[in-house]
């Protein structure tokens, strides 16, 4: 994985530097909350509803387990014992005191890592699919891009104060896990006649104006992709709306302009800015690189440690079936480790846990961790041998929950247990569902489902994308759950339908049980998923189940 | 004198901890809601107001806030506040841990 440059080493700490002066001056008085705020949100300081909360990037969500101990170290020195991965592939801290926050960023600065860009209007942590470098389905390891994405937009004089804020995703294998089409920039990769190159989406986004992204180039060759990008974001720059914050983001632009205007734009812009790279990004693409090597896999041949005294119990191959994907490298897999115990908050992990993380991906996974935008964490290489024994050690841990994919594996944002935009809880309705169906046992028979929920129009918990979503909101001064269904995060990404009427918080959960329970009548047989079902027989079946008194009424 | 009754109190967030307080008519600062002054008069909401702006090497964010009088004290009239005043429902963290 990537390792600082000097340069990197004296920015990151430069940058602690200023901001411990900042919180000095702030807390002497010399600066106005004013003129702070923008500084603290530069260096991803909120102040939330009840506390401070620190947003670290954890760029395209690579982890090593000397940062993931770090982490921990963190969190039970100036937090409350745990730590919130988000969907953006950042780690939130939520209850941080203002004038320790300096030393929490030098301690994220000890092991290169830090918490620049990750608010403002500014390019924010570039998002990649959690698998990359080890899914069997992939053209190339999308990182090194990403790595130089990061490199680039980090304190890039022009795109300090965008019109709004911007995010990037890239995915290196067609079976899109990094929702790209609901981000600003998209980046998938591509072959085109041997050559290696991206699909540039553009104009993706959810929020309160949910709109699937639009493909501006269906090829930039890899030697282009920075000026390329260079040129759309200057493009977007000039471009997008200042006049109101709702209508700021690159969605709107497209929209506006249409895809078309903003293509000539950037096409003129980039036949201006490639020269001035002069190869310049692609001969730091090649030093990248060099930091990307894939592990020494353990060959199929060598003798391998295992402890054949561990039972394959059902728990344990209900654990492979659904945690385990494919690898690129022989006797190889991929393991999903669920943060989505039910009755648990979606995404937390404690000091202990992160700590057992750090030490699995050690002793077992080359080192290495991914945060994915799912709220889950993986151990990208895990040789097939040591799988019982990473299973016991990470049931040790309490992190053996078998249910990636499924309904209790619920992307969750704060809501309003956290955020001071939230307008209602996200993680109560959560915990409740998760549990519902735990004690149903209809789990596995259910099969795939991708459950989301957002406390607020702003859409963090990716609603909208979800095979059944839900949106937290105040109806007459009380929290209110509206559901969409047949949304989806995959390669041909959908918005979901509002299903109708919101549901009270007492509500939602006998609803979502009725739809589910529903669906299982509904499916042609067990290999027809929700998200089939739902587009085979369109919204009204199962409007039918989320409502039934209307219907009757009807 | 005001035709409608108000029921209101200052909240704001400390400016070190970020936790939620309130303000008390000594000029004081309580994390308790509880303790917290309620007023009924506009003007002295206002000025209660521009004090508690005042003071910003002490607290961030400072505004007026609707609240019913019982028994015990305030209660918030939106849950948001109610929240606030409580803590976050998955940890009993925050407020709760007192």
């Amino acid at each position: 994985m990537y390792h600082y440059s000097n340069f990197d080493h004296a920015f990151v700490a430069e940058r602690v530097a200023q901001f411990r002066a900042q919180v000095a001056r702030r807390l002497d008085g010399s600066l106005s909350e004013e003129e702070f705020k923008p500084l603290r949100l530069m260096n991803g300081l909120y102040l939330q509803l009840h506390a401070y909360m620190l947003r670290v990037a954890i760029p395209y969500g690579t982890l090593s387990s000397r940062q993931m101990h770090q982490l921990a170290m963190i969190a039970e020195r100036w937090d409350k014992g745990y730590g919130h991965f988000t969907t953006r592939q950042n780690i939130q801290f939520n209850w941080p005191k203002l004038e320790e926050v300096p030393d929490i960023l030098q301690a994220l600065a000890e092991v290169e890592m830090h918490a620049i860009q990750t608010s403002g209007n500014t390019i924010r942590n570039v998002t990649a699919d959690h698998f990359a470098g080890a899914a069997a389905d992939e053209i190339a390891d999308p990182r090194p891009i990403a790595e130089l994405i990061r490199q680039w937009s980090t304190d890039h004089p022009e795109f300090q104060f965008l019109p709004r804020k911007f995010k990037i995703a890239v995915t290196g294998s067609p079976h899109d896990r990094a929702v790209t089409q609901a981000h600003d920039i998209g980046l998938r990769m591509t072959l085109q006649d041997g050559r290696l190159g991206f699909e540039v989406i553009v104009g993706g986004g959810l929020g309160r104006t949910p709109m699937i992204g639009k493909t501006l180039s269906p090829f930039v060759a890899l030697e282009d992709i920075l000026p390329y990008l260079e040129a759309v974001v200057s493009t977007y720059n000039l471009l997008g709306r200042r006049d109101n914050k709702y209508k700021a983001r690159i969605k709107i632009t497209t929209h506006e302009h249409g895809i078309d205007a903003i293509r000539q734009r950037v096409e003129a812009q980039f036949a201006r800015l490639k020269p001035a790279f002069a190869g310049a990004d692609w001969r730091l693409l090649k030093d990248i690189e060099r930091h990307f090597e894939p592990p020494k896999f353990k060959s199929a041949g060598a003798p391998i440690a295992a402890d054949h005294s561990l039972p394959q119990s059902p728990a344990f191959r209900a654990w492979l079936d659904t945690n385990i994907t494919a690898h690129k490298a022989p006797n190889y897999a991929i393991v999903s480790v669920s943060l989505k115990k039910p009755g648990a908050t979606p995404g937390d992990a404690s000091a202990a846990q992160m700590r057992a993380l750090a030490d699995i991906a050690r002793d077992f996974g080359h080192d290495e961790l991914r945060i994915s935008h799912e709220q889950n964490v993986i151990l990208p290489h895990v040789h097939r041998a040591d799988l019982p024994q990473v299973y016991h050690a990470l049931r040790q841990a309490d992190l053996a929950t078998a249910n990636i994919g499924l309904i209790s594996d619920i992307i969750a944002c704060p809501g309003m247990d956290y955020c001071a935009l939230a307008t209602a809880r996200s993680i109560p309705v959560a915990q409740q569902i998760a549990t519902r169906f735990q004690a149903l046992k209809l789990e596995h028979d259910i099969g795939p489902l991708k459950l989301k929920i957002s406390g607020c129009i702003n859409a963090c918990g990716h609603h909208h994308v979800g095979h059944i979503g839900i949106l937290g909101l105040e109806k007459a001064g009380v929290e209110s759950y509206q559901i969409t269904l047949g949304g989806d995060a995959g390669a041909d990404a959908e918005i979901g339908t509002r299903a109708g009427p919101g549901f009270g918080a007492d509500e939602i959960v006998p609803a979502i049980e009725r739809l589910v329970l529903g669906y299982l009548q509904l499916r042609l047989d067990r290999s027809e998923s929700f998200l089939a079902a739902y587009r085979r027989l369109g919204l009204e079946p199962f409007k039918a189940l989320l409502y039934p008194q209307s219907r009757k009424a009807a | 004198m005001s035709v409608t009754q108000i029921s209101q109190i200052v909240t704001a967030n400390d400016l070190r901890s970020g936790e939620v307080v309130y303000l008390r008519f000594a000029q004081s600062w309580t994390p308790e809601l509880t303790k917290a002054s309620v007023i009924t008069d506009r003007d002295l909401a206002r000025a209660s107001l521009a004090f508690a702006q005042g003071q910003a090497n002490v607290v961030v964010g400072a505004y007026l806030s609707d609240v019913t009088v019982e028994a015990d004290g305030p209660r918030p009239s939106h849950f948001r506040e109610t929240h606030r005043s409580t803590g976050p429902s998955n940890y009993r963290h925050g407020k709760q841990e007192i």
